[in-house]
């Protein structure tokens, strides 16, 4: 009886959440999926009609189509990887036993209070810019050709940007599972005789890797929707070199006012994301579970 | 510490920790520096000493009020955050005190329904809007912004949640303890950590949204980032007071969070730790 | 307790009810320009002599300005009484019936002053739908004091090959002077406002009498390779993402010794609180090439335009009236010198002995101004008008994309060639899903 009641009561409790979720996901979804098979410009309202497939095959074949994704997927294990590793070294560091631990956490995570458009234009107009930035200054400093970053390396500084901005989430979450482990064991491994490196091999990384998890997780979701940063400072190019599969369709959805393309962008976006989604909970799933 | 640590590692691993903390800091100082010069010192070089001068947030402030966006931001931040706790905390509690089968699988959808690329749904929701007369309302944004934070608000206190013992529970219920006793008494005072990280994480994230704030608004509703969006690259020189300007959407949320980065760490583990 | 304080907060956060406008709030869309700026800040002469007149702005940068008010006015959100738009939009608009006429100016409008290339950009059948606020054509500006110790003279009308050799002589890498700085940042309205006059210059066309792209032809090749090979010995640092302000700046700094850009930017070259240069800069027409009539035909304007949607337009067409007409001008000049006085719209302001006493700029870019004609910009025949832009909606994402491609040239990771091959497989597939291509 008393476990009828639980579960009853737990229904009702998620209910709110599950029904304001459903219908947040249903309705813009359905809308969508509506439009992605119309032929619908906004700036031509008077010749709207259906389209059947037709948007999807535009959309796919667009030129910047198979380099977007590839560039989302450099993005997103970029910015991973610079966070996940940048991350546990800082973590590791604040762990020590360092004065002003507290003002050094402090400055290691204001990054992630910066809005994405501002940290975008501080780093596109006092930092990267070839000119006036301090990468030119120091380059110059040493006599060196400044670096015109975002015309070389396009998506490279899109993804030190954004790094930058999740190295503090990253950062945070795997400090909080860096305390959590046992000091005992710890010392008990120092006994042991292990040294730093051993320590960190067999007992550090595997007590990470939850953290890990959860960070690659979390931000993903996140990463694949990025865009702003782009805008802001490449605006996809030079040429495709730094357009990924949100910003084809930004540029398709609001430069070209082309809502069918972009609802049918839209869907693809979200098929996709959920692939990358399935299979990245068969390999989370299973760590959470541990 | 219970580790014995000589002064000169000390002093070693501190150097280390201040000079990669002071990088990463580096751009929002220099930011914050470049706000007190004049334009043409914000061109002319690098240099970390400022002639001081505060012309760019009085100029600024005249191009554009910042009270009101400033006090949108507030309202819009802090009544999405309690909008969306409100409904996500029986939500997250019901999952990790009465987990199914299927509770995993209802998390990670709820996670996925983030994944819907924003400029794709951006018209349905204009359309939306428009036929709700939520267009430049704060009460749209504020539904707006609850929606889209609220998968990683029940994720968080879901995986906060499930860490506490459910053994206490169990012998407050064996003293005969309601269920309402049980939430007030037992659960609440364990979770307050986890749900004061969650508000604050929120408040940050809702804060620092910068698409459905701009897009869905005019004047009424119009937050910081909107207030950004206007000085973001007009015609001439604009470095020190885009500084300024930046210096004054940041500093109302860096504050709070550097007040209250104890209490956003502590929660701030989403299952991370066991 | 904690509920009691959560549904406290919740009805709270239900109560946040959105204030509504009172009957005559006019609400204005513009962009963060100077001028428009200005604007905003003299708003309260204007409220002071409409006391019923209340204004609230939205000020934000063009291109986020853009997206917003087409999404309002597509969608018909009617947020806007008022909305800035370029010449641009305005024909497009008005022929979806988004704008409305501005018939209740005023008699004291005087509507026959306004320069007639501007004029006829903004009206359709002869009805005017948005009302100029500022315009702008393009020309070259240039160091005097660099040309003369190079031993160069700015001929009265240069043609391309005299600014090559130009941009070489006065290029001095070893004190950061480029020869020349020109747009390279991807965008329809950036590189491709230029790149396209450009081709213009060169007889070229974006499309031919059928709506074919043109990409293929001579004449873009010839122009584009001019492009990049000009910007690669001439260049300044780091061109491909540069654009109209990224140029001023260095202009200003005194690392060009050419700009050829919107003639807008005289008026900030020439300001000497901003500009290092301000006294040694030199004005000429845009450069045309070698048996080639055509200057480019770029023209550009700023204008206010009432939405369709707007319940209150009478107050919207008083604030336009005002903020477009000869008192306004006037106005400005009084406060901040005329040197500031939006320009590029009204013939009497070229006829004030003061502004031409104060602004150097004042007669090569009413000479710009009138060179340009944005019903035949090209040399050959075309189906579209628009001199540095295609008056069709679909020419924001093509120029994007195809200033994307072009952009790429200029930094170095593309071929002129190849550029030109993916322009035109773009151009034809966006011209055909459009229906232009049969």
């Amino acid at each position: 009886m008393a476990t009828q009641n639980t579960r009853t009561l737990a229904r009702l409790m998620m209910a709110p959440s599950v029904v304001v979720l459903l219908i947040w996901m249903a309705v813009p979804l359905a809308m969508t999926l509506y439009y992605s098979f119309q032929n619908y410009n906004l700036l031509t309202p008077m010749n709207v009609s259906f389209a059947g497939f037709f948007n999807y095959q535009y959309f796919y074949t667009d030129p910047a189509f198979f380099q977007s994704i590839w560039n989302t997927l450099v993005l997103v294990l970029g910015v991973l990887a610079i966070t996940v590793i940048g991350g546990t070294a800082i973590a590791l560091l604040i762990d020590q036993p360092i004065f002003g631990q507290g003002i050094v956490r402090i400055l290691v995570i204001s990054p992630f209070f910066v809005m994405p458009p501002v940290a975008a234009l501080i780093w596109k107009n006092m930092i990267m810019h070839p000119g006036y930035g301090v990468f030119a200054d120091i380059a110059k400093f040493f006599g060196a050709q400044p670096v015109d970053w975002f015309a070389q390396y396009p998506l490279f500084s899109v993804i030190i940007i954004v790094a930058w901005q999740w190295l503090p989430f990253a950062t945070l979450i795997l400090l909080t599972a860096l305390q959590s482990l046992d000091s005992e064991q710890k010392e008990a491994a120092e006994m042991d005789g292990a040294n730093f490196f051993n320590r960190f091999i067999y007992l550090t990384i595997p007590h990470l890797s939850r953290a890990v998890t959860v960070v690659i997780l979390i931000q993903t979701i996140f990463l694949l929707g990025i865009y702003a940063e782009i805008l802001v400072t490449t605006n996809g190019g030079p040429g495709y070199a730094s357009t990924n599969l949100t910003f084809l369709i930004y540029r398709t959805a609001r430069l070209g006012y082309d809502v069918g393309g972009g609802a049918a962008g839209g869907i693809i976006a979200v098929v996709l994301a959920n692939i990358v989604a399935i299979f990245l909970m068969r390999a989370v799933g299973k760590n959470l579970d541990k | 510490m219970a580790r014995k640590v000589t002064t000169g590692a000390r002093i070693g691993w501190s150097i280390a920790a201040w000079v990669v903390a002071l990088l990463i800091f580096f751009p929002i100082l220099y930011a914050v520096i470049t706000s007190l010069k004049t334009e043409q010192e914000a061109i002319a070089g690098f240099s970390l000493i400022p002639s001081g001068t505060f012309e760019n947030y009085v100029t600024v402030q005249t191009q554009r009020d910042y009270f009101k966006p400033f006090m949108n931001s507030v309202i819009l931040s802090v009544g999405s955050t309690i909008l969306a706790l409100i409904i996500a905390i029986p939500s997250a509690w019901a999952m990790a005190f009465a987990p199914t089968k299927r509770t995993k699988d209802i998390l990670m959808w709820m996670l996925s329904t983030k994944m819907m690329p924003s400029v794709a749904v951006l018209l349905p929701i204009f359309i939306i809007f428009r036929t709700f007369g939520l267009l430049d309302s704060r009460v749209g944004l504020t539904i707006m912004l609850t929606l889209i934070n609220l998968p990683i608000v029940i994720w968080m206190l879901y995986t906060y949640f499930r860490e506490i013992p459910g053994e206490i529970l169990e012998a407050a219920r064996m003293d005969g303890a309601s269920l309402w006793k049980e939430i007030v008494y037992v659960l609440t005072p364990m979770a307050v950590p986890g749900i004061a990280s969650t508000l604050l994480l929120n408040i940050i994230l809702a804060w620092n949204e910068a698409f459905w704030t701009i897009q869905l608004t005019t004047t009424n509703a119009a937050p910081l980032t909107a207030f950004i969006a206007s000085f973001s690259s007009p015609q001439g020189l604009f470095w020190a007071k885009l500084s300024a300007a930046s210096t004054m959407a940041i500093a109302p949320i860096l504050i709070l969070g550097w007040f209250s980065q104890k209490q956003l760490v502590r929660g701030l583990t989403f299952g991370a730790v066991k | 307790m904690t509920l009691k304080t959560f549904l406290l907060g919740a009805c709270s956060a239900l109560a946040f009810v959105a204030t509504t406008a009172s009957a005559e709030t006019l609400t204005i869309a513009t962009v963060n320009n100077g001028d428009m700026v200005r604007m905003q800040g003299l708003t309260s002469e204007f409220t002071k002599a409409n006391p019923d007149i209340e204004v609230n702005w939205v000020t934000l940068e063009e291109n986020v300005l853009r997206e917003r008010v087409t999404t309002d006015i597509a969608a018909n959100g009617g947020q806007y009484d008022i909305v800035t738009i370029g010449n641009y939009e305005v024909p497009i608009w008005a022929k979806q019936q988004w704008l409305l006429p501005l018939e209740g100016l005023g008699d004291k409008y005087d509507m026959d002053d306004l320069l007639p290339a501007i004029r006829g950009g903004l009206s359709v059948e002869g009805k005017l739908y948005a009302a100029p606020f500022y315009g702008e054509s393009a020309m070259i500006m240039y160091r005097k004091d660099l040309f003369e110790k190079a031993g160069l003279k700015m001929p009265e009308s240069p043609t391309w090959e005299f600014i090559a050799d130009a941009a070489k002589k006065t290029t001095d890498r070893a004190n950061d002077i480029s020869g020349i700085c020109l747009r390279g940042k991807a965008g329809w309205g950036e590189n491709m406002a230029f790149v396209s006059a450009l081709n213009n210059s060169f007889g070229g066309r974006w499309f031919d009498e059928n709506w074919k792209p043109q990409f293929d032809q001579p004449e873009w090749k010839a122009s584009l390779q001019f492009y990049a090979d000009l910007m690669k010995e001439a260049g300044p640092q780091g061109a491909s993402s540069n654009g109209f302000n990224e140029n001023l700046t260095l202009f200003q700094q005194g690392k060009c010794g050419m700009w050829i850009d919107a003639t807008v930017a005289a008026s900030f070259v020439s300001n000497p609180k901003d500009s290092k240069v301000a006294d040694k800069v030199g004005y000429a027409i845009f450069p045309s090439k070698e048996g080639v009539s055509n200057h480019g035909n770029w023209l550009w304007s700023w204008n206010l335009a009432v939405p369709a949607s707007s319940k209150k337009a009478e107050a919207a067409q008083k604030f336009i009236s005002w903020a477009t007409s000869k008192e306004y001008t006037q106005l400005v000049a009084s406060k901040e010198g005329w040197a500031n006085v939006p320009p590029g719209t009204r013939t009497s302001l070229y006829n004030t002995e003061d502004y031409k006493k104060e602004a150097a700029f004042a007669a090569p870019t009413l000479a710009a101004m009138q060179a340009a004609d944005i019903t035949k910009p090209t040399v050959k025949p075309v189906p579209y008008t628009g001199g540095q832009f295609v008056a069709i909606p679909e020419f924001q994402a093509l120029g994007t994309t195809v200033g994307q491609l072009f952009s790429a040239v200029i930094a170095g990771q593309s071929t002129v060639d190849d550029a030109l091959a993916a322009a035109q497989a773009t151009a034809t597939r966006d011209m055909t899903r459009a229906g232009y291509i049969k």
